[in-house]
């Protein structure tokens, strides 16, 4: 017998407090968490003395395999504070689903929320549904246009013979009562918020033009007892909204910098776990770790080239931060940056031909850009005493960016060519920012009440969600590329 | 200005030769700190205050007081404390007295700003320490710095006094 998900969610909603579209998205979402479980502990990290490289250490990288794990907490459950005057009305009906599928989390809460949180969506609350079509022959378009609906999503998931689920879904423009959008996919049982979060991406570029980026994940520093004799810092890996966390490292030294490669198959980071900061690559699916070839002093601020080839790293081994590239191939390095400042936090142009960094040169940080193949250095901010850790949106002419302002440090948006800058949050103590590979929003770390936490900001500052976390300071948000959600092996 | 750093080098490189001269003094066997409070049954002789206590801090020579080991700066900024000198020429001392032992500056940041330039400041910090032990004449085999930025703060809070606490450059002796 075919159940469907409004059914089984009947006693959630029965104690559901009135409130907009938000409000029930907010409790779903509380009702939505995911199981996790421990497969092997994690890979935890021994103070161990450090041996110096020798400056041209080229091949003297390591391997280290850490177990592939899975058994974070989650974030808590997003907060939304601000979206759109003017939201499109789409409605989410609950998926058909077997039996089998009752205590899952119901696809069409996930999809409703990825929509909502974009800013631009309100999902229709289910209880103002007047039907819960699940086929073609079951949509009365009327009964979407009375509640003022444009979008229609109904679905059905059912189970192949060898366990994966298959889900097929109708995308509806509720005026023209034509479809926009079908599709059947069909994955491991594993996959089922994927499902969710690779149809939320169809739906928002069906109906925006704009490629949905909600099968993304996101890395981030959770530490625990900061600056205590019990510190304990982990970089965890979760979904783009902040469920399914998993611990790649845990470590009882700081760890910092996270960032993606090009085909999100490797996070590079800094740890201190030798007790001087070493750049670490690590293969995010199988745990595989290899440290970098380090040197006396920082080495910092690991950041891909667009091809994946190189590393733009930080290095103070002559005595002053200064910026490199190193050849993943050979370990090879060569200086971009010389200058008696401070030259750090650098990040690649889309095209892959300059570099965007921070540098106290003239007197105070700065961002500023130099070009690889001339070593051209031309500095970009001018307002304001202190402007940091830059990175370009994908059209390469407005940057983002850490901005202080009145002694608070916010995140601010720049258009290079116009040269105007604004103020895209209202938190203090900011930082960290990083875009969404579809540049329509950012992640950065800000306080909420003492506690670090991650919120989300759209481009145009008028979107912002936060999502905070129980389990102590989060920091350093890293958004990924574009992955498929349903081939990705984490 | 370059002139300056010629000078410093000098120094620095005099020093250097007059603590490589030096024959090694054995470390003296640690004894237990004296108490002023109980009353002395035998005064004389004195025996002679310990230099490092238990957890390898200093105490100002011949005395019982330790010797500060943390030092502070102002926002954004890695000059050292006027009010510091004296401390950092006696640690200098203890350096030179002590051939044997070795120390480790880190140094910190409050959380303003970002982490990796927080990272360079912190060096800047540690830096500042470390140039101005080798110019007092301390072997710089005998310094290692490392920055932490502002990834171990002193003091977790988030107002003016905690960040005061957590800008600060941190001798380790070893």
């Amino acid at each position: 017998m075919m159940a469907n998900e409004a059914m089984s969610q009947a006693d959630k909603l029965a104690h559901r407090p009135k409130g907009g579209a938000i409000e029930l998205l907010r409790n779903l979402a509380v009702t939505g968490r995911t199981r996790r479980f421990t497969r092997q502990p994690f890979p935890t990290i021994r103070k161990t003395r450090l041996h110096r490289a020798a400056p041209t250490a080229v091949g003297m990288a390591f391997i280290v395999v850490a177990a592939f794990c899975q058994g974070a907490e989650s974030l808590d459950s997003i907060i939304i504070d601000a979206g759109y005057d003017q939201q499109t009305k789409i409605a989410v009906v609950p998926f058909r689903i077997g039996p089998e599928f009752g205590d899952r989390e119901p696809i069409s809460d996930i999809i409703g929320f990825d929509l909502a949180r974009s800013g631009q969506f309100a999902p229709t609350e289910r209880g103002n549904m007047l039907s819960f079509p699940a086929e073609r022959a079951e949509v009365f378009f009327r009964d979407w246009r009375v509640l003022g609906v444009e979008y229609l999503v109904i679905g059905r998931v059912t189970t192949e013979f060898n366990g994966d689920v298959s889900v097929s879904y109708e995308l509806y423009d509720v005026t023209n009562e034509r479809a926009m959008a079908e599709e059947r996919l069909t994955a491991p049982a594993a996959k089922w918020r994927d499902l969710g979060h690779t149809i939320a991406d169809a739906i928002f570029e069906a109906v925006t033009g704009v490629r949905g980026a909600f099968s993304t994940r996101i890395l981030y520093v959770l530490a625990q007892n900061p600056g205590t004799e019990y510190a304990r810092y982990r970089l965890e890996v979760a979904d783009s909204d902040g469920a399914r966390a998993r611990t790649l490292l845990s470590s009882d030294e700081p760890i910092m910098s996270p960032s993606w490669s090009p085909d999100a198959e490797r996070a590079a980071y800094v740890t201190f776990e030798t007790g001087r900061p070493v750049i670490a690559l690590h293969d995010v699916a199988t745990g595989e770790r290899e440290l970098l070839p380090h040197f006396p002093g920082i080495n910092g601020s690991p950041v891909f080239s667009p091809d994946g080839r190189s590393l733009a790293v930080v290095l103070s081994r002559d005595g002053n931060p200064e910026i490199y590239l190193m050849n993943l191939a050979d370990y090879r390095l060569r200086q971009i940056t010389r200058h008696h400042g401070i030259d750090t936090e650098p990040s690649w142009t889309p095209d892959g031909r300059s570099l965007i960094f921070t540098s106290d040169r003239g007197g105070r940080p700065q961002i500023y850009q130099v070009e690889l193949a001339t070593n051209f250095v031309e500095r970009l901010t001018f307002e304001g005493r202190y402007n940091a850790r830059a990175r370009l949106l994908p059209d390469g002419v407005h940057l983002v960016f850490v901005h202080r302002r009145d002694g608070v440090d916010h995140i601010a948006w720049q258009d290079l060519e116009r040269n105007d800058l604004r103020v895209l949050t209202e938190t203090a103590l900011d930082e960290s920012p990083s875009l969404a590979p579809n540049g329509t929003m950012l992640i950065y770390a800000t306080q909420d009440q003492g506690r670090g936490i991650l919120a989300v900001v759209s481009i145009d500052g008028r979107v912002r969600y936060r999502l905070p976390s129980s389990s102590g300071d989060v920091r350093e948000p890293a958004w990924s590329p574009f992955i498929d959600g349903l081939k990705s092996a984490f | 200005m370059l002139k300056r750093q010629i000078g410093l080098l000098t120094l620095v490189a005099a020093a250097a030769l007059l603590v490589g001269c030096q024959t090694p003094e054995p470390t003296p066997e640690p004894s237990p700190p004296t108490d002023d409070t109980r009353p002395i049954s035998t005064p004389p002789p004195t025996p002679e205050p310990p230099t490092f206590n238990d957890n390898m801090e200093p105490y100002y020579p011949g005395s019982t007081k330790l010797l500060p080991r943390v030092f502070y700066f102002e926002l954004d900024k890695a000059v050292i404390d006027q009010a510091d000198l004296a401390a950092l020429e006696t640690h200098a001392q203890v350096l030179m007295d002590n051939p044997r032992r070795r120390v480790v500056i880190e140094g910190h940041c409050d959380e303003r700003g970002t982490r990796e330039y927080n990272l360079a400041l912190g060096e800047r910090r540690s830096d500042a320490v470390s140039r101005f032990l080798k110019a007092a004449g301390v072997l710089t085999s005998r310094i290692e710095t490392v920055s932490y930025g502002e990834e171990q703060p002193e003091d977790p809070g988030h107002t003016e006094a905690a960040w005061s606490r957590n800008r600060r450059a941190v001798m380790i002796y070893r």
